[in-house]
C-alpha cells in the first residue's frame, strides 16, 4: 500500500487535480474531508471534463463515488481477487474508523509478493528444522511456526500431528479431540495474534499442545472463554471463521486446558489423554502383530 | 451408506475434484462455520456448505469427510481444487441452496 497519500479537499478544481497528476506522475487522486474519503478523480475523470469543458468544475461534481473499498488488515490475496473482480487499478485502503489510509495499486502487489516470496522460502527453511526434535525422554516433540493471517498453509500443524497419531494406533476419537484442539489453536494463531508456534509433546499416554503466540494477548480472557464471543472481523467471519467458538472447543475436548495471556502473547496448553481403553486396546493389537 | 460415485450420478452436481470413488457416505453435515463443522460433523459425512475457499479442505480432511458440496452458485477458488485433489476430497457444486442440496442428501442415503 502506498501510505504517503496525495489527495485534495473539496472545493478543488478539475484542472488543479489535472495538474497535479501530472506532476506526481499518478492516475487518481482521492477527495478527502477530515479524513474521511469522499470520492476519487481518476484520469478518465479527467479527459471526461477536457471533452465535454467541466475542467474547471469542482471535483465535487464530477469525481467517482461510487468506489470499492479495502480494509486496513486485510490480506493482500483479498486485494488481488478485487483487482481481478473489479477491474480497476486502483482500491482506496481504510482503517476500522473508515479514515482513509492508503492507496493499493497492481504495483504495490507485485512489490509486496516479490517480497512475500523471498520471506515464505526462508521461513521454510527454518520450519524444516524445528519440524521434529527428540528431547531423549521418549518423547517426540513437532514445532511449527505459524504465520499472522497465513490462511493458505493453515491446518498443516494440525493435519502433521493428527497423522503422527494414527500411526501410532491412537483411537480415532481421541485423534478427533486432538484435532479439534490443534486446529482451533492454529486458526487462533492465524487470525488474532501477530504469529507464533504450536507444539505437540507425544507422550505414552497422552498428547500435550501448547500454542504460544506473540501478541497482541486477550484483553478479556473470561470473555474469550464465553461460546458465541468473537473479536475477528467481517472478512474473517466471511471464510467461516470467528464464531466465538474455538477455544470453547478446545477447552471441551482437553483432558487438562489452561490459559494465560498478556501484551506479551497468549498461551493456551491443551493436554488429551488416550483414555484406557485405547491403551489396552493397542495393546491387544501389538500382542497380536508380535 | 452411499459411495462417492453415486453421490455424482444421483445429484448430478458439477464435479470439481473427484476425490475416491469408492469411500463412502452416511450421513451429512451443513454448516459455513468451520469450527462448528470442526466440532460437531461425522466422519463420513458430506459436507454441504457455501465456504468455496482452501480453509475448508483442511477442516474436511481432518474430520475425515470424503466429499463436499458447495451451494448457491459457489465455485471453488483453483487452491481449494488443488488440494482437493491432493487430499482426496471430492467437490461437487450447484446452484441450488443448501437446505435443497440437504434435503436430496438425505433422500439419497434413506434418512428421510
Amino acid at each position: 500500500m502506498t501510505g504517503s497519500l496525495i489527495s485534495v479537499p473539496l472545493g478543488t478544481t478539475m484542472r488543479a487535480v489535472q495538474h497535479l497528476m501530472r506532476e506526481k506522475a499518478i492516475t487518481g487522486v482521492p477527495v478527502v474531508l477530515n479524513k474521511r474519503l469522499l470520492g476519487i478523480v481518476s484520469m478518465d475523470d479527467i479527459i471526461q471534463a477536457l471533452d465535454f469543458g467541466y475542467i474547471n468544475d469542482p471535483v465535487e461534481q464530477h469525481m467517482t463515488t461510487n468506489l470499492i473499498l479495502l480494509e486496513e488488515d486485510m490480506p493482500v490475496s483479498f486485494a488481488i481477487n478485487y483487482f481481478d473482480r473489479y477491474r480497476y487499478h486502483r482500491f482506496p485502503v481504510l482503517n476500522r474508523h473508515k479514515e482513509l489510509v492508503g492507496i493499493v495499486t497492481t504495483r504495490d502487489i507485485s512489490t509486496r509478493l516479490l517480497w512475500e516470496i523471498n520471506h515464505e522460502v526462508e521461513n521454510l527453511e527454518r520450519m524444516n528444522q524445528s519440524t521434529r526434535i527428540t528431547d531423549g525422554l521418549s518423547r517426540d516433540v513437532q514445532t511449527f511456526s505459524i504465520m499472522k493471517h497465513d490462511f493458505e498453509n493453515a491446518g498443516f500443524a494440525s493435519t502433521e500431528i493428527k497423522k503422527k497419531l494414527k500411526l501410532n494406533k491412537i483411537f480415532p476419537r481421541t485423534i478427533r479431540r486432538a484435532a479439534i484442539a490443534s486446529y482451533e489453536l492454529e486458526m487462533n494463531i492465524v487470525v488474532h495474534s501477530n504469529g507464533g508456534h504450536i507444539t505437540a509433546e507425544f507422550g505414552p499416554d497422552e498428547v500435550t499442545i501448547t500454542s504460544k503466540d506473540n501478541g497482541p494477548g486477550i484483553l478479556n480472557v473470561d470473555h474469550a472463554m464465553e461460546e458465541g464471543f468473537s473479536t475477528a472481523n467481517e472478512w474473517i467471519r466471511s471464510l467461516g471463521f470467528g464464531a466465538g467458538m474455538g477455544l470453547p472447543n478446545v477447552r471441551s475436548v482437553s483432558d487438562d486446558f489452561s490459559i494465560t495471556s498478556d501484551a506479551e502473547g497468549t498461551t493456551v496448553v491443551s493436554t488429551i489423554r488416550f483414555s484406557d481403553r485405547e491403551i489396552k486396546q493397542q495393546a491387544e493389537e501389538d500382542v497380536q502383530h508380535d | 451408506m452411499i459411495s462417492i460415485e453415486q453421490l455424482f450420478s444421483h445429484l448430478g452436481y458439477k464435479k470439481f475434484s473427484e476425490g475416491d470413488l469408492q469411500k463412502t457416505i452416511t450421513t451429512g453435515y451443513t454448516s459455513d462455520l468451520l469450527s462448528d463443522v470442526m466440532g460437531n460433523a461425522d466422519e463420513g459425512s458430506v459436507l454441504i456448505t457455501i465456504q468455496a475457499h482452501k480453509n475448508t479442505i483442511a477442516v474436511a480432511s481432518l474430520v475425515g469427510m470424503p466429499a463436499i458440496i458447495l451451494c448457491n452458485g459457489r465455485t471453488p477458488t483453483e487452491d481449494m481444487i488443488g488440494a482437493a485433489k491432493e487430499e482426496g476430497i471430492a467437490i461437487l457444486a450447484t446452484s441450488e441452496s443448501q437446505f435443497t442440496a440437504s434435503y436430496k442428501v438425505a433422500k439419497l442415503l434413506a434418512l428421510v
